[in-house]
């Protein structure tokens, strides 16, 4: 923890800082993904779009090297209690960090062959999304570098909305399908774009909930408010 | 035409908080209760109101910087320090509804029903037989055949009988440093304690026979309730169900084994188990 005092061991002091970092910098490089990955829809952009599939092989490198540090960690210096909670949570964090750079890449790649079609409707609601989820990103990361649980809270608690606009665009798209069989294929690109958006926030939660969990000693409540009820949608065409 | 989206995904569940607190074991019932329990060695008040339970056949690691009080506390337990003029106890101690620490209680049945092992080997200088049968003598007479009894089933549940069944007969001087230890844990448990106390068990130890005898511990446990001192929190992290952490004479925090080296409560206990000093 940032608050506690040092090691008397001065070397694990610097070990822990290290992993800090690690994760930081990966945290970075996910962010920066997301962010490209959402030019590509928005603008149109498939340079963005190529940029953020090209930083995937460093986040995997980060989260392989991440690993490989933990396990040293754990076999040499044999934490407890906070470190303990701390160089764990390292491990899970990295893995829901490449999980997200890996949707990011994904959104990414679909944005390259979306804007080789004209899309006759609105991206407003995406729009919307990915600030959201970019914006729960970038709050679960500073949390990160800060070990700051109440922040983590907020992230959490945030992820309901993502969910709710998730829902909509979810029955927009059906829609647009059912009004015109062309619009499948930019749909159904659109379905898995925000989907993996949907999926992002899922992750940053997760991460908020390891943080929590590595500061405070204890768990966040099991029951977290999950708002995807696309999986129960149904929608007919009209008569 | 009705819709379902074809790649729900399984949540996955992002925490891992609460599983080692889940699966430590419940502490027992109080073999013995320790309340409000001061401890001078002259002026100088070495234990400050503890209160801690040792949970019946359970094992209670005790931990802390040097000058704790955690061996005061074992010392008071078994009225080691009636032997020194200017030391004394005033709390409690129950155990079977006694007051272990009443000037009345009789200190021979005391220390046979809490036995004590201490840091270094000690065995008597006479054969291995004779320093388990030594102490069975002050407490009950046997027969030849019933000594014999005694003696192996000692060994036995010491784990030492197969190496010493040979050698009952030779001097407890001849052997290794982790079978002396295994020998007087032999002799206190010969005369069928409730209670064994360990003062650094292991600390003059070489690594395998410390681990044989934290095996040991966790056998006797079955039978025993058990109170060990350690410096080695790795130690008490094996062996232990219950772990207290002392700190300048005072109990500050007692926690079952897996959530004190997980998410112990009290900021001392955890920069002093994560080896920082506040």
């Amino acid at each position: 923890m940032s608050e506690a005092p040092e090691h008397l061991v001065k070397s694990f002091d610097q070990e822990l800082n290290r992993l800090r970092n690690m994760i930081t910098q990966m945290g970075g490089i996910v962010e920066s993904q997301v962010a490209l990955a959402a030019d590509a829809i928005m603008q149109r952009d498939s340079a963005s779009a190529m940029r953020a599939v090209e930083e995937d092989p460093k986040v995997d490198a980060l989260e392989r090297e991440v690993e490989t540090f933990v396990i040293r960690l754990l076999a040499l210096r044999q934490p407890v209690a906070g470190d303990l909670r701390q160089i764990v949570a390292a491990l899970k964090i990295t893995g829901d960090l490449e999980r997200i750079g890996d949707y990011a890449a994904n959104v990414a790649k679909r944005s390259v062959v979306l804007n080789q079609f004209s899309l006759p409707y609105s991206l407003a609601g995406l729009a919307h999304m990915a600030r959201m989820v970019q914006g729960q990103l970038k709050s679960i990361i500073d949390a990160l570098g800060e070990s700051d649980a109440d922040k983590a809270v907020e992230v959490w608690r945030s992820d309901q909305v993502v969910d709710d606009i998730y829902n909509a665009i979810f029955r927009e798209l059906i829609t647009y399908m059912m009004e015109d069989p062309r619009n499948i294929t930019p749909c159904t690109h659109l379905l898995f774009i925000a989907k993996n958006l949907e999926r992002i926030g899922d992750h940053a939660t997760n991460i908020a909930e390891n943080l929590y969990y590595a500061v405070k000693g204890e768990s966040l409540p099991e029951t977290r408010p999950k708002g995807d009820m696309s999986a129960y949608a149904v929608i007919r065409p009209r008569e | 035409m009705s819709t379902t989206m074809g790649e729900q995904q399984s949540q996955q569940s992002g925490s891992f908080g609460g599983v080692s607190a889940r699966s430590d074991a419940a502490i027992n019932a109080p073999r013995i209760a320790i309340r409000n329990l001061d401890f001078y060695y002259g002026d100088n008040r070495a234990l400050k109101a503890v209160d801690l339970d040792l949970p019946d056949r359970q094992v209670t690691g005790m931990i802390g910087p040097s000058g704790c009080g955690k061996s005061t506390l074992l010392r008071v337990l078994n009225r080691m320090y009636d032997l020194y003029p200017g030391q004394r106890a005033t709390g409690e101690a129950m155990m079977d509804g006694e007051n272990i620490i009443d000037p009345s209680v009789d200190l021979n049945s005391l220390r046979a029903r809490i036995g004590m092992v201490f840091q270094k080997p000690t065995p008597f200088p006479m054969t291995i037989y004779d320093n388990i049968a030594f102490g069975v003598k002050l407490h009950e007479r046997l027969s030849k055949a019933a000594m014999d009894e005694r003696v192996e089933w000692s060994l036995t549940r010491a784990a030492l009988w197969e190496e010493a069944k040979d050698r009952l007969q030779t001097s407890a001087m001849g052997l290794s440093g982790g079978q002396q230890q295994r020998l007087c844990i032999a002799r206190t448990i010969a005369v069928r304690p409730e209670v064994i106390l360990f003062d650094e068990p292991t600390s003059a130890l070489d690594p395998i026979s410390t681990l044989k005898i934290e095996e040991l511990i966790d056998e006797l446990k079955h039978d025993f309730t058990i109170a060990i001192v350690t410096h080695n929190m790795q130690q008490a992290a094996r062996c232990a169900d219950q772990v207290a952490f002392f700190y300048l004479g005072e109990m500050v925090e007692v926690a079952p084994a897996g959530q004190m080296f997980t998410a112990p409560k009290e900021r001392r206990t955890q920069e002093y188990i994560t080896g920082r000093f506040g």
